[in-house]
């Protein structure tokens, strides 16, 4: 074929925009492109105006006063007296934390769900299916409602911790106690501490970058352990066994640094009428987190067993057929297929989660919501702005993680024709 | 189907039978639910045979030759595989599989993989060969269906008959001394048709002992030594194709060669 003739030349003609297949597509994009900015504009400037003869410019300095509300369950510092700006972070935190809370949660739970699903064993796969229809038939702010309500009610309060017969007990060697006003878990104390870094907004301690910099630092020598052990595969056909080197080269550091720093467990502990010490995780957050959770698991586990059940039987007959193990089967043949109907589903119940996530207003968890659309709002009277602020920030989230997913996507597509 | 052009001449100088056994089923039988798919089958295969089974849709023909690499399980009945019997035993099947290859109707060749990575997966992982020597195994296998050109293109860019030439060659990398074949040109058409059994032929001149269930009469005529009938889960007549296809004994031979051969 080498010596083939070029390809014609073309004259171009402007009627070629709007006749020819090539050019047409995207001539009707541009004119759709100008006409939505024409309107998005039209709209700005009528609000900007409106709002202005009411007497309320958009201006955004009110981030700046002093909020003068209280938020319990918080990531950073912060007190009443500190602006709404910072409240605002505070609450977009608190988004960020059940929402990956969630995510992480239902992913572990929706993939263990999913294989399960399709076991042989009829029991389990009836309960699976059986959990997965009652959960997802609910509305999920029913579900939030339910944990939290079954967490205050149910659990004792931390008064009856007290005595010396006390009714309720704690979990795990006397190290967490699940309340009506929340669970406390133990938390990571240092007793050579290296202090805070300030970067300005908020102190970030500097045992934890000290700690996720030794782990970042195993995981690249678990890399280059992993790619010795595949040349050593090339060259000699036998993989050497990794596993136990890898687990070494990330434990070791890590209990180094661990032990250098004095790390040691802070147990939550009965102080009057109310645990201290320790990470309080409040009812609210548990119960969003759960509600959240359980819901979003249904979705999960049936994205899985359709990803598993789109991959044609006779994949998982053509590798037992070569020899392959089960196991490796599903490793190296029907999982890196099934990913690519995962995902996309995936996306979107981790999209769902986070934007889920705002129900949190019913009970009273301070999320983004409940602070810059609630009481900040309500406080300043700035709806426009707080809206704007919050639909802009949920689109960022929201556009961060498809856009994350739909990168690893591209990387697990399969060539077609 | 018509007699296929079979346009070339067989070299049969080493398309010889030996007295030793490949496979020997004794009175098999299996049954799906209370569906009784397979009745009290006896077969015995020797080292370099070409056999070809045909028989009416819904006869058992897959399920018999998938019984034999333990996609399917039997109930009753001892298939025993270049010595090795087929039990639960593992180490047994893993054994026999990676002794017997398998080509399928539909390819089934692994999508997200290249051409060469198809080839490669089974020997690096179940014969720990080393990747360089898997490879040029590969290529050789490649070469020989004739499309080493295509190594690291995906299955979804190949033709149908090339992807039914790299599923072969994929089975032949794993080394196996039977192959089976389950209609592995029914999904083709006719040009292609040709391709691929050009390509078994080329096996069956090399020696190896195969099993194929087709419709292809042509081939069955002047490639296999042996036609095998299948009705309701029976054998119901074995011969050479010669006797076969001109004296069939039994009445639904005759009325199965009169539909397929379309007289
Ligand atoms: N998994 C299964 N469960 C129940 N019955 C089955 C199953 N697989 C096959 N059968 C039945 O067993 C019988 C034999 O099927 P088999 O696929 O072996 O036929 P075949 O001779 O290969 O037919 P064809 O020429 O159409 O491929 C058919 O009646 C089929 O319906
Ligand atoms: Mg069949």
């Amino acid at each position: 074929m080498s010596d083939s003739v070029a390809p014609p030349k073309e004259t171009f003609r402007l009627s070629m925009l709007l006749y020819d297949s090539r050019y047409r597509g995207i001539t009707i994009q541009f004119v759709v492109l100008v006409l939505v900015l024409l309107a998005l504009g039209w709209l700005a400037r009528n609000a900007a105006v409106n709002l202005a003869a009411l007497g309320k410019p958009l201006r955004f300095d009110f981030l700046g006063d002093t909020a003068s509300y209280d938020i319990n369950q918080r990531l950073i510092e912060y007190t009443s007296t500190d602006s709404h700006g910072r409240a605002v972070l505070v609450g977009l935190l608190n988004t960020l934390l059940v929402a990956f809370m969630g995510c992480a949660a239902a992913t572990i739970l929706g993939v263990i769900g999913g294989v399960l699903r399709l076991s042989s064993n009829w029991l389990v796969s009836r309960l699976v299916a059986l959990y997965v229809e009652i959960f997802r038939n609910v509305p999920v702010l029913l579900w939030i409602f339910v944990c939290m309500f079954t967490l205050t009610a149910i659990a004792p309060a931390p008064r009856a911790f007290r005595g010396d017969t006390p009714e309720a007990s704690m979990l795990l060697w006397d190290s967490m106690a699940v309340t009506n006003r929340g669970i406390y878990i133990p938390e990571p104390l240092f007793s050579r501490p290296l202090g805070d870094l300030n970067l300005g907004v908020f102190n970030v301690s500097i045992e934890l970058i000290v700690l996720l910099a030794v782990l970042a630092g195993s995981l690249f020598a678990m890399k280059w352990n992993n790619a010795r052990a595949n040349r050593i595969q090339t060259e000699t056909g036998d993989r050497p066994n990794t596993m136990w080197m890898n687990i070494a080269i990330v434990i070791i550091p890590f209990l180094l640094v661990l032990i250098a720093l004095g790390f040691h467990i802070g147990k939550p502990e009965l102080k009057g009428f109310n645990f201290k010490g320790g990470i309080n995780m409040s009812a609210p957050l548990i119960g969003l987190w759960l509600g959240l959770t359980l819901y979003t698991t249904t979705y999960i586990i049936e994205a899985v067993r359709s990803g598993i059940q789109a991959v044609s039987k006779g994949q998982s007959e053509a590798a037992f057929a070569l020899g392959l193990r089960p196991g490796r089967t599903m490793s190296l043949v029907i999982l890196p297929q099934a990913l690519r109907v995962i995902i996309p589903q995936l996306i979107s119940q981790y999209l769902n989660l986070t934007k889920n996530s705002s129900l949190a207003v019913a009970i009273g968890y301070m999320d983004l919501v409940s602070t810059l659309g609630g009481v900040t709002l309500n406080q300043t009277g700035r709806e426009m702005e707080a809206i704007l602020m919050l639909m802009a920030i949920y689109l960022t989230i929201s556009l961060t993680i498809s856009g994350t997913m739909n990168w690893y996507n591209n990387r697990v597509k399969l060539v077609e024709r | 189907m018509s007699d296929l052009a079979i346009e070339r001449k067989i070299d049969r100088s080493k398309m010889e039978v030996s007295d030793e056994v490949a496979i020997q089923i004794n009175d098999m039988n299996k049954w799906y639910g209370t569906f009784h798919v397979l009745r009290d089958i006896n077969l015995t295969v020797n080292k370099g045979e070409r056999i070809v089974i045909a028989g009416p849709s819904g006869s058992g023909k897959s399920t018999m030759i998938r019984c034999i690499n333990r996609l399917e399980e039997h109930q009753a009945g001892d298939i025993i595989v270049d010595g090795i019997e087929l039990t639960n035993d593992l180490k047994n099947i893993d054994k026999i599989r990676s002794e017997v290859g398998m080509c399928f109707q539909h390819f089934n060749l692994f999508p997200h993989l290249t051409i060469l990575e198809n080839c490669t997966l089974a020997p690096i992982w179940v014969r720990k060969t080393p990747k360089k020597e898997a490879i040029e195994t590969a290529m050789h296998f490649l070469e020989k269906v004739k499309i080493p050109d295509q190594a690291n293109k995906y299955p979804g860019q190949l033709s149908g008959g090339q992807q039914q030439r790299v599923a072969i060659a994929r089975s032949l990398c794993m080394k196996p001394r039977i192959m089976l074949f389950d209609e592995p040109t029914s999904a083709l058409d006719p040009e292609m048709i040709k391709e691929v059994l050009d390509t078994m032929i080329e096996l069956a001149e090399e020696g190896m002992t195969m099993l194929c269930v087709t419709h292809e009469m042509g081939f069955a005529r002047q490639v296999a030594n042996r036609v095998i009938f299948m009705d309701q889960g029976q054998i119901v007549e074995q011969n050479e194709p010669e006797e076969f296809f001109n004296n069939p004994k039994s009445e639904r031979t005759k009325l199965f060669l009169s539909q397929i051969l379309g007289h």
